[in-house]
Parts: structure tokens; sequence; C-alpha cells
């Protein structure tokens, strides 16, 4: 390990533990921010990790997230937390791989638009099964995890996805997958098992996004369909990806951490505006930043030349 | 070593390749020759795994069936493809493109031996080696295709159209490096439109006109035939 890494280690061991003491000198605010927050950096963390490199456009997160909440809120009362933590990841799992299998041979908007539908149908199928079979709409979740509790373990899942996308980039895997996005027919010839690849990242980024949902799902006490199936979560994990820069690892962070406290911001105090103002925010960063911060600044401090454009792509396919 | 019979592939209702029956040998160059639209480079396609051949295609490679394997797999038996328009990846160097190319498990092991070779082979490379390829010259963004090619320690290594697009004296360099890795003892498999330069280097010849192999020989004969003579090199000439 040379002294640069070691160092940078030792500044990412420091800002965690750091961050993980915060309950005990912060306020009940700051925490539930802070819960928030971090679900988003992960969120947007484990969407990039799959579809920065392939580009496909998923607007499947909330589907995934809602899934992690569902599980626990029918699980809660029967198995220990760890277990239905695992539950809930297994179940994440199992579509991820129905769903992988199926659709990771769609190319470009069309993938974009079935993602969106499968969230939508995932939600109908629980709305009817709940009130058709079980009669209710809503469940009450009534688990004894504090809001402490919640942020550690968000934490940790957020330094977990961190840690895994940059190891997958440091490996021999991280080489090919910088370019399957690129050219899938060329990246084939080079031996890379494309459609094995694409389903390993898919499934791995959908268990996380199923976690986030598990692990908050304890805070809302009452959930039903439409607020853990709610589609602008999805979007907005899709433009904080894509405002930090999806082909990097701290890009997706760095898009989520402002755009969390802006949108905090303006849904307290311009509740009635917030869903227009939220558009705008969509089309001013596709236009001005198509390859997110991190990439502009890096265009801006250097003069190297043929710079990637991944996210323009993106961009074009919203 | 790559025995191909009864090779038909369709796309959609168009017929591209009409029953190709062809092989080669350990260690052979092969060149197969046609206009526009006579199918090669679906042959080439089809033998790598990316357009799937129709039912009752045989395609078998050091006495494998390989024609239901998927691209990475045929990989893995030893067959490379640099196919049409380079295919290399623009945003990587020159170093990271070659490291992709060692990707398959067979290459793993042998990735240092094989860029020792593909910088003999391509000495410019070596002294580009960081800098990334889209912004090379066509003549070199070729040589990183054939070294990505050849970092999968193929036993045969097929191009389509390597010569396309390039400059004269670029296609001399290039057909010299590809007689210096047929001494090596690859075989090569290549689709040219080029047809001097590659009879020049290969020992034996295809015609192929509109999916449909039409003629077989060695490639000195195929110089002096007068249906090549016709087609491609001008005439009498």
């Amino acid at each position: 390990m040379t002294l640069k890494s070691f160092g940078s280690v030792l500044f990412f061991l420091v800002v965690l533990a750091a961050l993980a003491f915060l309950p005990f000198y912060a306020g009940e605010y700051v925490v539930t921010l802070m819960i928030g927050m971090t679900g988003y950096v992960v969120l947007a963390t484990a969407w990039a990790l799959f579809s920065g490199p392939t580009r496909y456009i998923s607007l499947a997160t909330v589907a995934f997230f809602g899934i992690g909440a569902y599980t626990v809120s029918v699980l809660s009362e029967t198995l220990p937390y760890v277990l239905v933590l695992l539950a809930a990841a297994l179940v994440g799992l199992v579509v991820a791989l129905v769903v992988g299998l199926a659709t990771l041979r769609l190319a470009g908007v069309y993938f974009v638009i079935f993602s969106f539908g499968l969230a939508e149908l995932v939600r109908q199928l629980v709305t009817w099964y709940e009130v058709n079979i079980t009669g209710t709409l809503g469940r009450y979740i009534f688990l004894p995890v504090t809001s402490d509790g919640i942020y550690w373990q968000l934490l940790a899942l957020a330094a977990a996805t961190l840690l895994f996308s940059w190891a997958i980039g440091r490996s021999r895997l991280g080489l090919a997958l910088k370019v399957i996005g690129d050219d899938e027919v060329v990246a084939s010839h080079c031996g890379i098992n494309i459609a094995g690849v694409k389903l390993a990242l898919f499934s791995v980024s959908a268990v996380i996004i199923t976690l986030v949902g598990a692990i908050q799902a304890p805070r809302w006490t009452y959930i039903e369909p439409s607020m853990v199936f709610n589609p602008t979560t999805s979007f907005l994990t899709l433009i904080m990806a894509l405002l930090g820069g999806v082909d990097r690892l701290w890009g997706p962070l760095l898009g989520a951490i402002p755009l969390f406290l802006l949108f905090e911001w303006l849904s307290a105090n311009f509740p009635n505006h917030y869903p227009i103002i939220l558009g705008l925010i969509f089309i001013a960063i596709v236009f001005v930043l198509p390859n997110g911060v991190l990439a502009a600044a890096e265009r801006i401090f250097s003069k190297r030349r043929g710079v990637t454009v991944p996210a323009a792509n993106q961009g074009g396919a919203l | 070593m790559l025995e191909i019979s009864h090779l038909s592939l369709h796309y959609g209702r168009h017929l591209a390749l009409d029953d190709f029956s062809l092989s080669v040998g350990k260690g052979e160059t092969v060149v197969i020759l046609g206009a526009n639209g006579a199918g090669k480079s679906s042959l080439l396609k089809a033998i790598a795994g990316v357009t799937p051949a129709d039912k009752g295609t045989s395609i078998s490679f050091n006495g494998r069936p390989i024609h239901s394997l998927p691209p990475h797999q045929i990989v893995e038996a030893g067959i490379a493809l640099v196919p049409e328009g380079r295919g290399v990846f623009g945003d990587l160097t020159v170093d990271e493109n070659l490291a992709l190319g060692a990707f398959a498990k067979r290459a793993r092991a042998h990735a240092n031996d094989s860029r020792t070779f593909v910088y003999e082979l391509f000495p410019k490379l070596e002294e580009r080696r960081r800098q990334y390829v889209n912004t090379m010259s066509g003549g070199e963004q070729q040589m990183v295709a054939i070294g990505r090619a050849l970092m999968s320690k193929p036993d045969l290594l097929m191009l389509d159209e390597p010569s396309l697009g390039l400059a004269p004296v670029v296609v001399g360099d290039l057909f010299r490096s590809l007689g210096q890795i047929r001494q090596r003892g690859l075989a090569l498999l290549i689709v040219e439109q080029n047809v001097k330069m590659s009879l020049s280097i290969a020992d034996r010849g295809y015609l192929a006109e509109a999916g449909r192999i039409t003629g077989e020989d060695a490639a000195t004969s195929l110089l002096s035939t007068p249906a090549v003579q016709r087609a491609f090199l001008g005439g009498a000439a």
C-alpha cells in the first residue's frame, strides 16, 4: 500500500468514525436528516453500480426499495430482526434475478420504460394482494429499532457499498465494466461474459437497494404501497447519480448530498411548488452537466483530450 | 483445426450465408475474397458466435463443436476476432485495451508474454502505451485492435477487412505484421477486399459471391485465375 492510498484509507475511516459518533453530539433532527441523506447516498451509489457501466437507465429503484420495506412489514412480527433483513435481501435477489434474466436483453429506451413499468406492476400487485387477500391496505411495523440504530445500519451499508464499488473498480472486472456500455460486441470478443456480468451487477445493485428500503421501514411505523412505491424515489436517485457523475466512485455521493439537502429545504419552504422546481432541476442538470460535476471539474482542471461522455448518452435516453 | 460445414445464416428472411463449407488448418492462413454483400463479415460473426447460425450448421474447432457457444466461450476456445471498423475502446489507453484483451481465462497467465509479443510486433504501441486510443491514427488503432485480439492467446486470429480505410503505405506495414504473426504459428482467417496484399501472405483462398462459396484454391494459383483477375484485379492485368 502506498503512502497516498494509506492516507485515503485513513481519511475514509476517520470520516466514517466521525459520522458514526454523530448521534452522540447532534440532535434528533440531524439524525433524521442524516438517515434520509445516507439512504439516498446508498441508493445513488448502488444505482450507478449497475447503470453507470452498462448505461441501462433503471427506474426500478423504488420497486426494490418498496419490496424491502414490505418484506419487513410482513415478517417483522414472526422473525428476529437480522433474519428479516436477510429475508428482504433474498426476496430482492430473487426478483432481480428473474427480472434481470428476462429483460437485460432489452436495450436503450425499452429498458427504461420496462423498469418504470416494473415498479408500477409491483406496486399494483402488492395493492391487489393486500386488498383482496389480506383485506387491508396498510401495515404497521412495530420494531424496537431506534432512529440511531437505523442511521448506523445505513451508514454501514453505505460504507460497504462504496467499498464494494471501489473493489470492483480496481479489479479485472472493473476494466471490463468500463467498456461493456461502449461496445458490447467487441467486449464479448475480449472474452467477457456480457450477460453474466450485467445480471450479477443488476442483482447486487438491487439487493443493496432492497436493504435500504428494509432498513428504513421501521421509521414509518405505518406503510402502504403508495408510500413505499412512490416513483419519485426512482427519479431522485437517478438525478442524484447523474449530477455527481455515474462513472466515478464518489460521483453519486457528491450528487446525493447537495440535492438531498436542497430537496429538504424546498419541500419545507415551497411545499406547493416543490414538484415544479424538481422538474426544472432535472432539466437543468441534464442540459448543463450531462457528465456530472466530477467530470465537469476534471475537464476544467485538466487539458486531457478525449474524455469519456457516457452520461451525455444517458441524458439523451431520458 | 477449424471445420465449417453447411453453415447457413438468415437475417430475418434475408439469406446472408448459403451452405458455406470451409476449413482452416493448423497454422494456415486463409483468405476469403468477395465483394460487398458476399457474406464475408457474416461468416466471421457466425464463427465468433455474435450472430447465431441456422439449424443444421456445424462449426468445430480443434475437434470440438462451437456453433452453439456464446462469444466469450469461443474466445476461451482459442478464436479471436478483429471486427470491421477496428474494435478498440477509444476511452481507454493502449495498455488498458491490451489488458482487456487478456480477460479470457486462457489468456490471463500469459498476459505478460503476449504483451511483449504485441510490443515487438508494433513497437509504436509501446511508445504510446499510456495514450488514449481515440487520439491515435487509423493505422495505430488497427494495431491496437490486432494487439487486443492477440492478447487473448488465440490459436486462430480472424480479421474483418483489416485494411479498410487505411492509407496504402500503412496497409503494407499491416500485412507485413500479419506475416510475422503467421510465422509465430497462428492460423489466420482474413476477409479482405485488398486481394493482392492478402493473397501474398495467404496459403489458400476462397471466393465468395452473394452468400455462396464459388471457388477455392491455393493462394498462388488464385492470383493467376481469370475469375479473380476479372473480378478483383481490374481485368487482364
